[in-house]
């Protein structure tokens, strides 16, 4: 094994994030003989998650374990990753593209000089050099991407693109708890308000039920609630549902807002604003339900229903819940 | 305090994208300010009314990114700089930016500098955090509430729909969200009197920089639109056997449910 390539373990509330997974799938990709290291930081029991990302396929986990990597800054994690970087000079670093990613990639790639990129949706090779797909317009257009220093390849994976390895618990390799004195931190997180109702983040879900004007109210998205905690998935709006105060601005899935790219995305009274569908048309199945059956989603669906969302969603509920009560 | 705004131009959001020469076709569409910089600006304004001082809107672009930097002014900036590149670089990256702006910003004291979160076009969110590196002063990223007592900064920071309450001092850089404020439409008076504000305009010759010293560290070799989509199946029936029919297909055809 010649080169090394170090993936980040991106730790929430204590728990990896599937995205973590991925980025050794995606570290494979790049260079299938190198070593793949993962760095795993936090402030509780981080031999679990070190031990997973082995299990994923990684070869080697380094530990650091502090009282100020409790909750993430900028300025902690990029301490460690830049000493972790300094004593094991990998030729790759890639990370899942979350808050954590976004955040502290470009820092690093400053200090260092070095290009990044961001949010990739595939990794492959053409003559010879590694080459990166990215989203740009929102998803209305992709650009191919390299990296032109012979330095170290850089880049962030957006989740729910690139398919994790699948957990092989047999696999082992050497877990080592490393020191890192994280001092001098200027940004101190006071507090952390916890405002997301259901377990399942939006831009790692596999299943999205969105909503949009046609809900009507607040209470109209329980409904989607529902489904989407039946389905496992993750509840997200159209910008006018967020303008409306029907659902915190968070769930805005848009050209502002999130961009998804979910296995399956259920459109329930939304109509399909160009600004909208930049954030979703990626999806690899899109569901339309709604009473305008001119909407210009309809363009963009696999399956549409037309007709009112009110009485199709308790319908849909009550046929998945037999379907799945058949099952088992 | 000396507040300071970093601006992108960008397509405006309803614009439709072709490709044509192996780039985004932009002849004939119509830019807007990055619709993120524009909280930028806003807040800005609402610090500067505050604390008092002044608001500086800074972008790098061609001589065309004058039309978005008198929006600014219009909207009550009170200066605005355009470091033209059009004759010096041919293409950039975030790198390129970074260096640019470090370079802006060595003989400036900026007590706060406000940014986009992201720009719709490229969509990095790299410029923000790189330069706060280069001029070593904290960053946060995605704020959607800012309040300065004091020279310290209470920041609340969105982090994918849960929220972080941050206190940072002064001068620190922050990228702004959705939620943080409504950015004000410009006024008549308002467009009348940034007429009459000074527009600055450097190149890179006046920041001692030369086109190697900020020559990119990535490349685009492509560019191109996604697959178009199949027109999709629109069920028909009684409701009932439409939903029967919708969940069958997800479970036994598309596999993903």
């Amino acid at each position: 094994m010649s080169e090394k390539i170090l993936v980040i373990g991106e730790l929430q509330q204590g728990n990896l994030r599937k995205v973590s997974y991925e980025t050794i799938a995606a570290a494979k990709q790049l260079d299938g003989d190198a070593e793949i290291i993962a760095l795993v930081m936090g402030d509780g029991d981080l031999q679990t998650p070190a031990n997973e990302m082995i299990q994923h396929g990684a070869d080697r986990a380094i530990t650091v374990a502090h009282t100020n990597l409790s909750n993430y800054t900028s300025e902690g994690y990029g301490q460690v990753m830049m000493e972790v970087m300094q004593e094991e000079n990998p030729s790759a670093i890639i990370m899942g593209h979350t808050s954590i990613g976004k955040d502290v990639t470009p820092k690093i790639a400053s200090r260092l000089e070095l290009g990044l990129i961001s949010d990739a949706v595939a990794i492959g090779k053409e003559d010879g050099q590694v080459v990166f797909t990215r989203p740009i317009y929102s998803g209305k257009a992709f650009e191919k991407k390299i990296i032109k220093d012979k330095g170290v390849l850089f880049a962030t994976i957006r989740p729910n693109n690139i398919s994790a390895i699948e957990r092989d618990t047999s696999r082992t390799g050497d877990i080592i708890a490393k020191e890192v004195d994280v001092k001098d931190l200027r940004t101190i997180v006071k507090e952390v308000i916890r405002k997301k109702t259901e377990g399942v983040d939006l831009s790692e879900a596999k299943i999205v039920i969105a909503g949009g004007r046609g809900v009507k109210s607040a209470e109209g998205f329980k409904a989607l609630y529902e489904l989407a905690e039946l389905l496992g998935g993750a509840v997200g709006a159209s910008r006018g549902a967020c303008d409306a105060d029907y659902c915190d601005y968070s769930l805005q899935i848009g050209q502002t807002g999130k961009v998804v790219t979910p296995d399956l995305y259920i459109a329930v009274g939304i109509s399909g604003a160009i600004q909208h569908m930049a954030g979703m048309s990626n999806s690899k199945v899109i569901v339309a339900i709604n009473s305008d059956a001119e909407a210009n989603i309809f363009n963009m669906a696999d399956y549409g229903i037309v007709g009112d969302l009110f009485e199709i969603l308790p319908l849909l509920i009550k046929e998945i819940k037999l379907e799945g009560s058949l099952v088992s | 305090m000396n507040i300071y705004v970093l601006l992108k131009k960008t397509f405006d959001t309803e614009e439709a994208i072709s490709v044509s020469g192996g780039q985004i076709d932009e002849s004939g569409a119509e830019f807007i300010i990055n619709p993120y910089d524009e909280y930028a600006v806003e807040e800005a304004i609402q610090q500067r009314d505050a604390h008092g001082g002044t608001v500086t809107v800074v972008t790098i672009g061609d001589q065309d990114s004058e039309k978005q930097l008198r929006t600014a002014l219009a909207m009550g900036a009170d200066h605005a700089v355009l470091i033209n590149t059009d004759d010096d670089l041919d293409e950039g990256d975030q790198f390129t930016t970074a260096k640019i702006l470090e370079k802006f910003f060595e003989e400036r004291e900026a007590d706060l500098i406000l940014a986009g979160n992201v720009a719709i076009d490229e969509a990095s969110g790299q410029v923000g955090p790189r330069l706060a590196e280069r001029l070593d002063m904290p960053f946060i990223t995605t704020i959607v509430k800012l309040e300065i007592v004091d020279g310290l900064a209470t920041v609340e920071k969105d982090v994918e729909g849960d929220r972080e309450r941050i206190e940072v001092p002064l001068p620190v850089l922050v990228t702004c969200q959705q939620g943080l404020n409504e950015p004000r439409y410009t006024s008549l008076p308002g467009i009348m009197k940034a007429k009459k504000k000074p527009l600055e305009q450097l190149e890179l010759d006046d920041l001692d920089l030369d086109e190697d010293d900020v020559a990119a560290k990535t490349a685009t070799i492509a560019v191109f639109l996604p697959p178009t989509k199949q027109a999709g199946r629109i069920l028909a029936g009684e409701t009932e056997s439409q939903v029967k029919e919708l969940v069958d297909l997800l479970r036994n055809k598309a596999k993903v449910m």
